[in-house]
């Protein structure tokens, strides 16, 4: 159980059983309901690096959906949270379906768009009261208990609070979690290790919107009236505010973060007045200012500040033992694993890879070589799915027979059997390295998307987790990084990041593996070990596929290399018959009557 | 509806479609540059239009105060700024006087005029003149205080601050402007009547300035440097500033433009309709959905959808009077859906 949680559970229970003040009660209501949309927020802006300023229309949804049904139809409370849940659960899917696609700003700015379209809708339906409202709704009746005061409904917001920090906290601490915060480091990274970055930004934003939407019901039971006011935009950016004064990474942030901004605004309302005389909306130009500044100076938020005074958050850790998770079966050595048969792939008028055919055979090394700009990590993004080919074909042995796999997206092709490591270290600098490897496993865990999300957030998901984690620690054994497992990923010296690349693409399973330049950055002893590591990996019967510049390490570790320039292939074979290879050194040199040109 | 209604809403649309355009070009052109989501982009049309007005009235505009405030505050940030690095220290001699002018007195000179000569009737050109002296250097100073210090920022902490600001200057306009609205006579009563049309000279007179800004805006943007300097850091803010065309400079820059188009807007709309602290926002928002339909990138397109934006509002409100916000904000979503189905393809954006 959590440790924070624990401590924090009996101030909660004691402050309205004491003779607090109402007023305090209703102060901390509020910070209950904004802390719970302000939760939403930090999975989705500080965690998911997805920004909306409309939470507070989803809010209105499940006010209005509650209200709406029970003093029309006299349905009850918690009929009208399932309606309203339903309700929001369907308009951000189709919202998130929509924008999600799209790249960085257009879903802030879409949310601002219909964060302004439901408010003024909210105030121009008939049905729904205009801009006066909606007014008797009924309380919330619990085993029998209406509760019908602030005091009583403090019990019920403070337990959906703790029950969303928990909930969060679950959802993050799994394989969909780490796949959300993987969603930071660009979605290119993700892809390649099996994560569907589209469908896991729309499954944040519904959880965001879900959480706001039980924010909205509580609101209403509590006040008992709805109007349109408390859901507009202005609103919403407030509760932005609130995340990112918390510390929008954190999840306790939201709880900082909301509280903070309800007591300033409260006493900046009753003294900025005093102070300078008039009415007006000063608070919010001190918000805005705080804010400003915040963002200049502390864009991480409050909450790291504070947290240095607590203990850290204990890291995760390898399991002493686990089940070893499924592998895939390899093929027999010797057979074709991979066959590029006639690739070409232009950008408009340049042609980056030109008609190029080779193959690569089961338990067989291949360098791909070639001058700078050869075409060569190209080729390395079209037989990986980042690029689509623009013509010709590339097969792999999948499932006992050639497929071809040039058709398929990047998260199709780890399925299928391909990890890969990138030219530019692809990490998350601030996660450890034991977390950024078990994102490789990603697609190795037991559940199902949607099972599997239940599961992590009800905390079910314990064995996964534990072999998910164990399998990661064992692919960081076995590339020599047992010793730095729990270290943040980004602490670590550039060569070593690139190894920490390969044990994460072992843990996709891999029958091929996919190295740009694995031995960059390396000292002699490290590529040492690089070069035993591959030469295991081989026996065990796995492919591999390298760029490499460093043409000692690669000339001693290849079965057969593939030479490219200009983006065609210039030559096949053995090591030695590449070296002596005539168009090979005249590619790499120059030759001596045109070495303007070439040059 | 007849075809005498239809025209007279085509009117309208196409005179708030021109500004809307106009916005919509300042909010392309503060976001390519900057890469800056310029939310507040509509407080200097409110404050435009309020500047104006007061000095219509003959009182003092508060705006001047906000102008002399905003000098002070970048004056204190150079300050600070100079005594912190030794390598601006050494040129303090030269620079910190020249801030002093720039941040202190040439506002101070603006606030005594506006003091002196607010109280009489000024000719119409005079007051333009004051409203955009006033309004126009906000732009380049909020740019300082705000987004300077953030020049490498990612694009959605810059529109969280650009939001902040926005908060800021709506409680500030409160507290300048109060809660009254106000209108201003228009340049010219005149209406020209086109067979069964009725054409009001302000309209006409909207649209005209509006197609003059566009036109001097295309010639600044191919015909002068500092304009090409605009377009290059537009399309790759490293190139050039490897050629010389500081980041810091071109924000400025793109920020005073954008205060003079909004503050310029403030002036032709403040006859049409009566302004509110408050107004600029949403009639900042139609503006933006007119560049977000032309895709934030791209100034004609941007014009052409802010005219649509301007034609489906003056429709709508004929309509259906209360859902024209509804409909004008929801038109984004068919927009973005369009987008999203033809870009398929992953973004591989870098993290960095």
């Amino acid at each position: 159980m959590n440790k924070r949680l624990v401590t924090f559970i009996p101030i909660l229970v004691a402050l309205p059983l004491l003779p607090t003040p109402e007023f305090w009660i209703t102060l901390a209501n509020y910070i209950g309901l904004y802390a719970i949309v302000a939760l939403g927020l930090v999975l989705l802006t500080g965690i998911g690096g997805l920004t909306s300023f409309g939470q507070a229309a989803f809010v209105g949804l499940g006010a209005y959906s509650t209200a709406w049904l029970g003093t029309q139809f006299g349905v009850s409370p918690w009929l009208g949270l399932l309606a309203g849940l339903a309700l929001t659960a369907a308009t951000a899917l189709f919202l998130g379906a929509i924008t999600m696609r799209l790249s960085g700003h257009y879903l802030p700015l879409g949310t601002i768009a219909w964060g302004l379209s439901l408010f003024y809708l909210f105030g121009n339906l008939d049905f729904l009261g205009k801009y006066d409202g909606l007014n008797g709704i009924a309380p919330i009746n619990l085993f029998g208990i209406n509760l019908d005061n602030g005091r009583s409904m403090y019990f019920l917001i403070w337990l959906a609070v703790m029950l969303a920090v928990l909930a969060v906290q679950n959802l993050l601490n799994s394989r969909t979690g780490r796949a959300i915060r993987a969603l930071k480091g660009g979605t290119l990274m993700a892809e390649a290790m099996g994560v569907n970055t589209t469908a896991i930004k729309i499954l944040i934003f519904v959880i965001a919107a879900l959480l706001a939407c039980i924010s909205g019901w509580l609101y209403a039971h509590l006040l008992r009236a709805v109007n349109p006011t408390p859901f507009g935009l202005g609103v919403g950016i407030e509760y932005l505010f609130m995340a990112v004064i918390g510390g929008s990474a954190y999840v306790w942030g939201a709880l900082l973060g909301s509280a903070l901004l309800t007591l300033l605004k409260d006493q900046l309302q009753t003294l900025l007045p005093l102070l300078l005389g008039n009415t007006g909306n000063f608070d919010v130009i001190v918000f805005g200012v705080l804010m400003i500044l915040l963002l200049q100076r502390a864009p991480e938020g409050l909450w790291p500040f504070l947290r240095q005074r607590f203990a850290r958050n204990s890291a995760v850790r390898v399991p002493a033992s686990a089940q070893p998770l499924a592998r895939r079966m390899q093929a027999a050595s010797g057979i074709i694993a991979l066959e590029v048969d006639q690739a070409s792939k232009t950008f408009g008028g340049l042609t980056a890879v030109k008609d190029m055919s080779f193959t690569v055979k089961a338990g067989e090394i291949v360098g791909l070589i070639g001058p700078n700009g050869a075409g060569k990590s190209t080729m390395f993004n079209l037989i990986s799915g980042v690029l689509p080919v623009t013509s010709g074909h590339i097969r792999l042995h999948h499932h006992g027979t050639l497929q071809r796999i040039d058709q398929l997206p990047a998260r199709k092709i780890v399925k299928c059997g391909i990890g890969r490591s990138f030219q530019h270290v692809r990490l998350l600098p601030a996660m450890s390295v034991l977390e950024n490897v078990a994102i490789g496993a990603h697609l190795r865990g037991r559940h199902g998307n949607l099972i599997g999300i239940a599961a992590s957030i009800l905390r079910l998901n314990r064995q996964e987790e534990q072999n998910l984690l164990f399998e990661a620690g064992r692919q960081l054994q076995r590339v020599g990084l047992g010793a730095v497992l729990e270290q943040e990923a980004g602490s670590l010296a550039l060569g070593q990041q690139r190894i920490m690349e390969i044990a994460r693409a072992l843990c996709c399973d891999p029958s091929l593996l996919l190295l740009d330049e694995p031995a960059a950055g390396l000292r002699y002893q490290e590529k040492q070990a690089l070069a035993d590591l591959l030469h295991t990996l081989k026996g065990e019967g796995v492919s591999i596929l390298l760029v490499e510049h460093d043409m000692d390490f690669v000339t001693t570790l290849a079965d057969r290399m593939v030479v490219m320039e200009f983006g065609s292939k210039i030559a096949e074979g053995t090591p030695d018959e590449v070296q002596t290879n005539p168009l090979v050194l005249e590619a790499y040199l120059g030759s001596i009557e045109d070495e303007g040109v070439t040059a | 509806m007849d075809f005498s209604i239809a025209a007279i809403l085509a009117q309208d649309g196409i005179t708030s479609g021109a500004i809307y355009a106009l916005l919509a070009l300042a909010l392309v052109l503060v976001f390519s540059v900057t890469r800056v989501i310029f939310i507040p982009q509509g407080e200097f049309v409110a404050f435009g239009a309020l500047t104006a007005a007061a000095l219509q009235s003959n009182k003092f505009p508060q705006s001047a105060s906000l102008t002399l405030a905003l000098g002070g505050l970048v004056f204190l940030q150079q300050l600070v700024a100079t005594l912190r690095n030794t390598e601006l220290r050494r040129n303090a001699k030269r620079s910190l006087p020249l801030a002093a002018l720039k941040f202190v007195l040439l506002p101070l000179i603006l606030y005594g005029v506006c003091l002196k000569y607010s109280a009489d009737s000024l000719p119409p050109a005079l007051q333009v003149l004051l409203t955009l002296a006033i309004v126009v250097p906000m732009g380049p100073l909020v740019y300082r205080l705000a987004f300077e210090p953030l020049l490498e920022a990612s694009v959605l902490v810059l529109l969280i601050v650009s939001v902040a600001v926005h908060f800021v200057l709506i409680g500030l306009g409160l507290l300048m402007f109060g809660t009254e609205g106000a209108r201003t006579d228009p340049l010219s009563d005149a209406h020209f009547d086109v067979g069964p049309l009725s054409i009001s000279a302000q309209n006409v007179l909207v649209i005209v300035v509006a197609l003059a800004l566009i036109a001097a805006l295309y010639l600044y943007f191919e015909h002068s440097l500092s304009g090409k300097a605009l377009r290059a850091t537009a399309s790759n803010r490293l190139g050039a500033r490897l050629v010389g065309i500081g980041a810091a400079p071109a924000g400025r820059l793109a920020f005073t433009l954008a205060a003079t188009l909004g503050a310029l807007c403030g002036i032709l709309i403040a006859p049409l309709t009566t302004m509110y602290y408050d107004s600029g926002f949403l009639i900042g928002l139609k503006g933006f959905v007119g560049a977000i339909l032309g895709g934030l990138g791209s100034y004609p397109l941007a014009a052409a959808g802010a005219l649509l934006v301007g034609l489906l509002e003056s429709y709508s409100s004929f309509w259906a009077s209360a859902f024209k916000e509804v409909i004008v904000f929801t038109m984004i979503i068919p927009v973005l859906l369009w987008r999203s189905l033809r870009s398929p393809h992953l973004d591989d954006e870098d993290p960095q």
